[in-house]
């Protein structure tokens, strides 16, 4: 299973052209390196200050566009990783183990990921009959299947 | 904490501990079977000692240390072994005094005995399902009803069968190491095997009613991108992982809902995970960046990335896909790849130039049952219309495989001749 594990922001991080301090950045790839090492991470990128951001905002049909900064600071998100593991109990484990993202008070969420196996039958039995039958105008394909 | 907190945390631990606590201990005591039974051992100490003391800070280290004080007093008990505990006494003294830049050091010797664990589990002294049960026990973390499970095999099969390997490995006297030189190339192809066997396993089980199967797709990719990181010059791994990042990029877009296939042209391109094709499409960079040749895994990653980055089936660059099928013929001959070859051909120049390949083959005695060779043939000659004979051909297909869905599909292509044949003669 997937779990999205989102670092999230600090009125620091938030600043305005705000970089990541060196010592932290150091800290982090070491931990990085150890999640590549045992096979665990399938992506992560850091976020830019929300000031760089935008929100769209749906109502009904129309569309308002608000540009950043926002101001729910705690609530933004700084960076994120997507991690495989076998069980939540085991993201919380390796998530123990990062170093502290930001100077002083931080938090880092945890979500898991829909898989395909939390969703009811996607394609109704009419949807698979006609594969079925265009199975019959297509080329066969020994192997990549 | 609620003790079952304690219990799901230490096994969380565990989970990320285990492959490296067994495999230091494997250099420590050299024996797999000893070090396993030595790793559980501080597994259960620390359920013991861990909801009063805490978990320690680095927990890899203390369940590492506490086996090896297993090991010692065991040997201590045993007078046959007296050599063996004072030679390892005097290294864990060394290994206690070792200079402060340990961290580094300690790290690096971890992965060096990660890999040696791989090698041994993997070796080709045991047989294949042996290699395979006993990685995914030993280096996947899984427990033996877990394999049994994955592989519909009765759990007492699967121990006696890690039982055994464990024997034969001691008896052997394999030793715990990396092998070089040539027996390198023979030794690492039989790692890549049981890892690849492992993703099959998990990718043909099609039925999604038992989840075990397809998560081994994700043990094996787990196992193949730990591997990638522990060799870093062999492209072949690289290869490997590119495949296996590929071809389950497609899971979602390759089996209905009722667990039928879905043929690769004809899957929802829009389902494949971008993710998974970004991650195998760096593999293969990273295999590239190597200088050697292409081995069959990075060959067969590149036919799975020329269909990964073709938006839809007509943007498929059929030439490319034939070449490289052209290399992997030459690389590992095979009548099953001369097939696959003739496919693309067909797909690359028309149905006349694929026939013609298919028709060399016909005599090929290691395909005389295999039912693609007359399905991939019918379907040639109906697109030359030369129906009559597709027909024969896709009866013979119905008649050679042993799968009922296949054969009712064959029956009816070849029943459709006949209708439109009848159709024929009315008019």
């Amino acid at each position: 299973m997937r779990f999205m594990i989102i670092v999230k922001a600090t009125a620091e991080s938030e600043k305005k052209g705000a970089l990541p301090d060196p010592q932290l950045m150091a800290d982090m790839s070491k931990f990085n390196e150890e999640l590549i090492k045992a096979g665990v991470v399938l992506a992560m990128d850091g976020l830019q200050p929300s000031c760089n951001g935008a929100r769209v905002k749906f109502s009904g049909k129309s569309r308002t566009v608000v540009d950043g900064p926002f101001t729910e600071t705690k609530e933004l998100v700084a960076g994120f990783w997507i991690w495989q593991l076998k069980s939540i109990a085991e993201a919380i484990e390796w998530v123990k183990r990062c170093p502290n993202p930001h100077h002083g008070e931080s938090e880092i969420e945890i979500r898991q990921v829909f898989e395909m196996e939390d969703f009811a039958p996607l394609l109704s039995e009419e949807e698979i009959q006609y594969k079925v039958s265009r199975r019959a105008e297509l080329p066969n394909q020994t192997s990549n299947i | 904490m609620a003790a079952t907190d304690h219990h799901c945390t230490i096994e969380a631990v565990w989970r990320i501990e285990f492959a490296r606590v067994i495999a230091s201990l494997t250099r420590f005591t050299r024996d797999v079977g000893l070090a396993e039974d030595l790793a559980q051992e501080a597994f259960l100490a620390a359920l013991e000692q861990w909801p009063q003391s805490g978990v320690p800070d680095n927990p890899g280290a203390w369940l590492t240390a506490t086996g090896k004080r297993r090991a010692i007093d065991l040997f201590r008990h045993n007078a046959v072994a007296r050599c063996k505990h004072e030679e390892l006494a005097r290294e864990l003294d060394v290994l206690e005094q070792a200079s402060p830049d340990l961290d580094a050091e300690l790290d690096n010797a971890i992965s060096d005995d990660l890999l040696r664990l791989v090698f041994i589990a993997c070796h080709p002294v045991l047989p294949a399902d042996s290699r395979v049960a006993l990685t995914l026990r030993l280096l996947g973390g899984l427990t033996t009803e877990e394999v049994a499970r994955a592989f519909l095999t009765p759990e007492p099969t699967i121990a006696q069968r890690i039982v055994r390997a464990k024997r034969t490995l001691a008896d052997k006297r394999i030793p715990f190491e990396v092998p070089c030189g040539p027996e390198l190339v023979i030794r690492l192809s039989s790692v890549l095997e049981v890892i690849y066997l492992i993703f099959n396993e998990g990718y043909s089980a099609t039925s999604g009613a038992d989840l075990m199967r397809p998560s081994l797709c994700e043990d094996a990719l787990r196992l193949g991108r730990i591997l990638a990181e522990l060799m870093i010059t062999e492209s072949e791994v690289h290869g490997l992982v590119a495949l296996m990042e590929i071809q389950a990029s497609r899971t979602r877009a390759r089996v209905t809902a009722t667990g039928e296939a879905v043929l690769l042209l004809e899957q929802n391109r829009s389902q494949w995970d971008q993710l998974l094709i970004r991650r195998g499409l760096l593999a293969i960079q990273r295999a590239h960046r190597i200088n050697a040749g292409r081995g069959t895994y990075l060959l067969q990653a590149e036919i799975a990335a020329c269909h990964a980055c073709a938006h839809t089936p007509a943007d498929t660059d059929w030439h490319r896909i034939v070449a490289l099928y052209t290399e992997l013929a030459q690389v590992h001959p095979s009548p099953v790849i001369e097939l696959n070859r003739a496919v693309a051909v067909s797909m690359a120049d028309g149905p006349e130039a694929g026939l013609a390949l298919v028709d060399s083959l016909t005599g090929e005695p290691s395909l005389a049952r295999y039912h693609l060779l007359p399905s991939v043939r019918a379907d040639l000659l109906c697109k030359l219309g030369r129906q009559s004979e597709a027909r024969v051909e896709f009866e013979r297909a119905a008649a050679i495989t042993r799968n009922t869905r296949e054969r009712d599909f064959f029956l009816a292509r070849a029943a459709s001749f006949e209708i439109s044949t009848a159709s024929l003669q009315e008019r």
